[in-house]
C-alpha cells in the first residue's frame, strides 16, 4: 500500500524480532528455567528473599512496576541466583552457565549483524548513482505494488515532485551559487545542533542528580513525576530533539538523502549521548546510595570499603545472635534464622539490571502514548473537525501524520542497545523485549493503515540497509563495552549473584577447567592462552 | 504451467480470477481450450492494475491480436512476467515494448514523453517536460541515433537498484 519503504520498516522490525526470540529462549532456557526449577527456591536464602523492612510493601502494585519487592528477589533479576557450583540433579553449572550465556549473546548478536551486512553488500552490487539518474527516475519509478487510489495519488505527487527537484538541481548545477553564504548557514547550523547536543547532555546529568538528592530525602515525599522523572525527561528529549534538528536542518540547504543522513546522524548523537551521560550519572548515583557519609573516591577501591563495612556488621549481627557468648573461633551449631531478617549488602548489579528495565518500560510507554495521541488523536482530529474548522486541515497544519521510518528505526536501534547492555544483569529483559516488539508490531501495523499517510519524500529504502546496519554494529559495540568492563576488572557483589565470593566474574571459567576437565586440557589452555598466540590469531581475524 | 513461472494451485487461482471477470462467457473447464478472450476494458479494472498508469500498454504488449484482448494464456504470462520469480532480463525485454507507445522497437522522443506524462498525470510544464526528456536521451542514447534501441534500454536498466 505504501510502497516499499515502509514495508522495508517493518521487514526491519521482524528481523529484530527474530534475534530477540533467539536472545531471548538463550537467557530463558538457560539461565531462568534452570534456577526456577533446580535452585534453592524463594525463602531458602537471605539473597533470596524480601528483606523484613520491605516486606509490607512487596506485593503492591507500584512496587511491581517498579520492578521492586517481589520481581526484585526472582529469577528476574541477577541478585537471585546462587553461586552454587552445581545445582540439581543434572549438576547443572549455573555460574558457568550465566556466564556463558551473557558472553554468548553478546557473540551472537555480532555475528549476525556482521552477517547480514555481507549479504546486503553483495546484494546492493554498487554501480554509480549520478549516471541514469533521469532515465532511472522514469523508468523505474513507479511501484507496481499499489493497489489503493489514494496511495496512488500520493504516488503521482511525489513522482512530480521528484522529477520537479531533479529539474531544478540540473538548472542550478548550470548556474553559479553562492558558496560562501551556503558554507556560513552550514556552519552556523552545526553550531546550532552542538549546542542543543550539549543542552541535553547538561539537562540529563542536572536531572539525575536531583533525583538523587530526592531518593537522599526519602521517596514518599515526592509525587509520580519526582519519582520517574529521569526516565521521562529521556524520553521527552528522545521526542522533541530530533523535530529540532530537522528544524536546523532547513538552514542548510541540502540534497533531501544526504540532510537525512545529516539528520539520522545527529539523532544517533543524540541517543548516544543521553545513554553515556545517564550510564555516567548512574555510576555516581550508586556511590551516594552506597554511603552518604564519605565522599566521592575511585569508584573500585570505594566499594570494596562498603563491603567491608557491611561484611563487619554482619559479623557483629551473627555474634549478636549468640548473645555474645561464644568466641569468634568455636564451632558452635548456626543458629535458625529466618533469611528474610539478615542483613545484607548492597547488590549494584541488581540496581543497574532495575534501571535498565525501568528505561525500557518507560521508553515503551511513551513510544506508545506518542503513537495513539500525535496519530491517532491528531487523525481523529483532522477527519472529524475539518468541517467547522477556518482552515482547510488535511492540507494545512496538524493534516495527517507521515510514518517517521527513520525516526522509528532509530528508536528500535536504541531500544536494542540498552536490552544487550541490560541483559547480563537481568535475564528478564530479552523476555520484555521480545513482548515489547511483539506488541508494537501489530499497534505501528494498525497505526500505519488507519491514521498515517504515505511520505512525500522518494526514500530509496534499498540503499539504507547497510546504513542502519552500520548503526546496530556501533551500538553492539557500545553496549557491550560496559557490561565486558564490569566482567574483567571489578570484583562482583560478594552478596548476591552467581559470582559471588569471587575476585573477578570471569573466574567461573578458571574453576570449570580445573574442576571439570581433565588436568591435560588446563595445560593445553594455560600455554593457548599465552599473548604470543593470541595476538597473531586477533591479526588474523581481522 | 511449463511456460509460466507458477505453481499448479496459482495457476487454478488465476483461472478462478478470470472467471469471475466475466462468468458467462469464461468456461470452467479449459481441456478443450476454448478460444474465450476478454477485453481490455475488463482486465484494466481489474483492482490489481487499476491505479498503474500504464495498464494499457501492459494489456496491448500481452494480447496476441494487439488490440488488447487477453486470452487466458495470455492472461497467465503477463501475472507470470510481472511476478518476482521472473527473470530480470525477461522483464526488461516487455517492459521495453511496454513503455514503446508506438510500437517501432524504439522508444522516441514521443515515446519518452507520453510515459512521463502518464507518470506525472500532467503535472509538468512543456518545457520541463522537454527537458527531463532531453537528460533522458543524453543519458541513455549509447548509439547516438536520437533514440532507445533495446540495446541502451537494457544497459540502463540492468544497472538500476529497484528496478522491479
Amino acid at each position: 500500500h505504501f510502497g516499499s519503504s515502509v514495508a522495508s520498516y517493518f521487514i526491519f522490525l521482524r528481523w529484530m524480532y527474530g534475534i530477540n526470540m533467539i536472545l531471548f529462549g538463550l537467557t530463558f532456557g538457560l539461565v531462568m528455567v534452570p534456577e526456577a526449577l533446580m535452585g534453592k527456591p524463594y525463602g531458602s536464602l537471605p539473597r533470596k528473599t524480601v528483606p523484613r523492612a520491605e516486606e509490607a510493601t512487596a506485593m503492591n502494585f507500584a512496587t511491581l512496576w517498579d520492578f521492586s519487592g517481589f520481581a526484585q528477589y526472582s529469577v528476574l533479576f541477577y541478585g537471585y541466583y546462587n553461586n552454587q557450583r552445581t545445582i540439581g540433579w543434572l549438576k547443572f553449572r549455573m555460574p558457568l552457565s550465566y556466564f556463558l550465556v551473557g558472553v554468548g549473546t553478546i557473540g551472537y548478536s555480532f555475528m549476525i549483524v556482521i552477517r547480514t551486512m555481507a549479504r546486503n553488500a553483495n546484494e546492493e552490487g554498487g554501480g554509480d548513482d549520478t549516471s541514469f539518474n533521469f532515465s532511472w527516475k522514469m523508468f523505474t519509478s513507479w511501484d507496481y505494488l499499489i493497489g489503493n487510489p489514494e496511495t496512488a495519488d500520493n504516488k503521482f505527487a511525489s513522482i512530480t515532485t521528484s522529477f520537479k527537484e531533479a529539474i531544478v538541481e540540473e538548472q542550478e548545477s548550470r548556474k553559479e551559487e553562492n558558496i560562501h553564504l551556503t558554507r556560513f548557514l552550514r556552519v552556523l547550523a552545526n553550531f546550532l545542533a552542538l549546542c542543543t547536543l550539549a543542552g541535553s547532555g547538561y539537562l540529563i546529568f542536572f536531572v539525575v542528580r536531583r533525583s538523587q538528592k530526592f531518593a537522599l530525602e526519602g521517596l514518599e515525599n515526592y509525587g509520580w513525576w519526582e519519582r520517574n522523572e529521569v526516565n521521562m525527561v529521556m524520553s521527552l528529549l528522545g521526542m522533541f530533539c530530533p523535530t529540532l534538528f530537522d528544524v536546523i536542518s532547513s538552514l542548510e540547504n541540502y540534497h533531501p538523502r544526504i540532510a537525512l543522513r545529516w539528520q539520522l546522524g545527529r539523532i544517533f548523537a543524540l541517543f548516544l549521548g543521553n545513554l553515556y551521560t545517564f550510564i555516567i550519572a548512574l555510576m555516581d548515583e550508586i556511590n551516594l546510595k552506597a554511603s552518604c557519609l564519605l565522599l566521592i573516591s575511585i569508584f573500585n577501591i570505594y566499594w570494596l570499603e562498603e563491603e567491608k563495612i557491611v561484611k563487619y556488621n554482619m559479623t557483629i549481627w551473627e555474634a549478636s545472635l549468640y548473645n555474645g557468648t561464644i568466641p569468634e573461633n568455636s564451632t558452635a551449631p548456626p543458629v535458625q534464622v529466618d533469611p528474610a531478617d539478615v542483613p545484607r549488602g548492597p547488590c549494584w548489579e541488581t540496581m543497574v539490571g532495575q534501571e535498565f528495565v525501568r528505561l525500557t518500560v518507560s521508553d515503551t510507554m511513551t513510544t506508545y502514548i506518542t503513537i495513539l495521541i500525535g496519530d491517532f488523536l491528531r487523525a481523529v482530529f483532522v477527519r472529524f473537525f475539518n468541517y467547522c474548522w477556518c482552515w482547510d486541515l488535511e492540507y494545512g497544519f496538524p493534516s495527517y501524520s507521515e510514518f517517521d521510518i527513520s525516526g522509528n528505526v532509530l528508536g528500535l536501534i536504541f531500544n536494542q542497545g540498552m536490552i544487550w547492555m541490560g541483559s547480563f544483569y537481568a535475564p528478564c529483559l530479552p523476555a520484555i523485549n521480545v513482548f515489547r516488539l511483539h506488541t508494537s508490531m501489530y499497534l505501528q501495523c494498525w497505526a500505519v493503515m488507519c491514521c498515517n499517510v504515505p511520505q512525500e519524500r522518494v526514500f530509496k529504502a534499498s540503499r539504507s540497509n547497510n546504513f542502519y546496519m552500520a548503526m546496530l554494529l556501533f551500538i553492539l559495540f557500545l553496549s557491550t563495552l560496559p557490561a565486558v568492563y564490569t566482567i574483567v576488572s571489578i570484583p562482583p557483589s560478594f552478596d548476591c549473584g552467581p559470582f559471588s565470593g569471587k575476585t573477578r566474574m570471569f573466574e567461573v571459567i578458571s574453576e570449570t577447567l580445573e574442576h571439570d576437565f581433565p588436568s591435560w586440557f588446563g595445560k593445553v589452555f594455560g600455554y593457548a592462552s599465552n599473548p604470543g598466540l593470541i595476538l597473531p590469531f586477533i591479526l588474523l581475524m581481522v | 504451467q511449463d511456460c509460466t513461472f507458477f505453481t499448479r494451485k496459482e495457476i487454478l487461482r488465476l483461472h478462478g480470477r478470470y472467471h469471475e471477470m466475466a462468468p458467462n462467457v469464461v468456461p470452467m473447464d479449459y481441456t478443450k481450450d476454448p478460444d474465450v478472450k476478454l477485453p481490455m476494458q475488463l482486465i484494466i479494472n481489474m483492482p490489481e492494475l487499476k491505479e498503474n498508469p500504464f495498464k494499457e500498454r501492459i494489456v496491448e504488449s500481452f494480447s496476441e491480436d494487439g488490440e488488447g484482448s487477453l486470452s487466458f494464456n495470455d492472461f497467465v504470462d503477463m501475472f507470470s512476467v510481472l511476478s518476482e520469480m521472473a527473470p530480470r532480463e525477461l522483464k526488461a525485454i516487455y517492459a521495453f515494448k511496454i513503455y514503446d507507445f508506438n510500437t517501432d522497437n524504439f522508444i522516441c522522443k514521443a515515446d519518452l514523453e507520453k510515459t512521463l506524462n502518464k507518470l506525472t498525470r500532467e503535472e509538468l510544464t512543456a518545457e520541463e517536460i522537454t527537458l527531463v526528456c532531453e537528460k533522458v536521451i543524453e543519458e541513455a542514447d549509447m548509439d547516438g541515433d536520437g533514440k532507445l534501441g533495446f540495446a541502451d534500454f537494457e544497459n540502463m536498466i540492468s544497472k538500476a537498484p529497484d528496478f522491479l
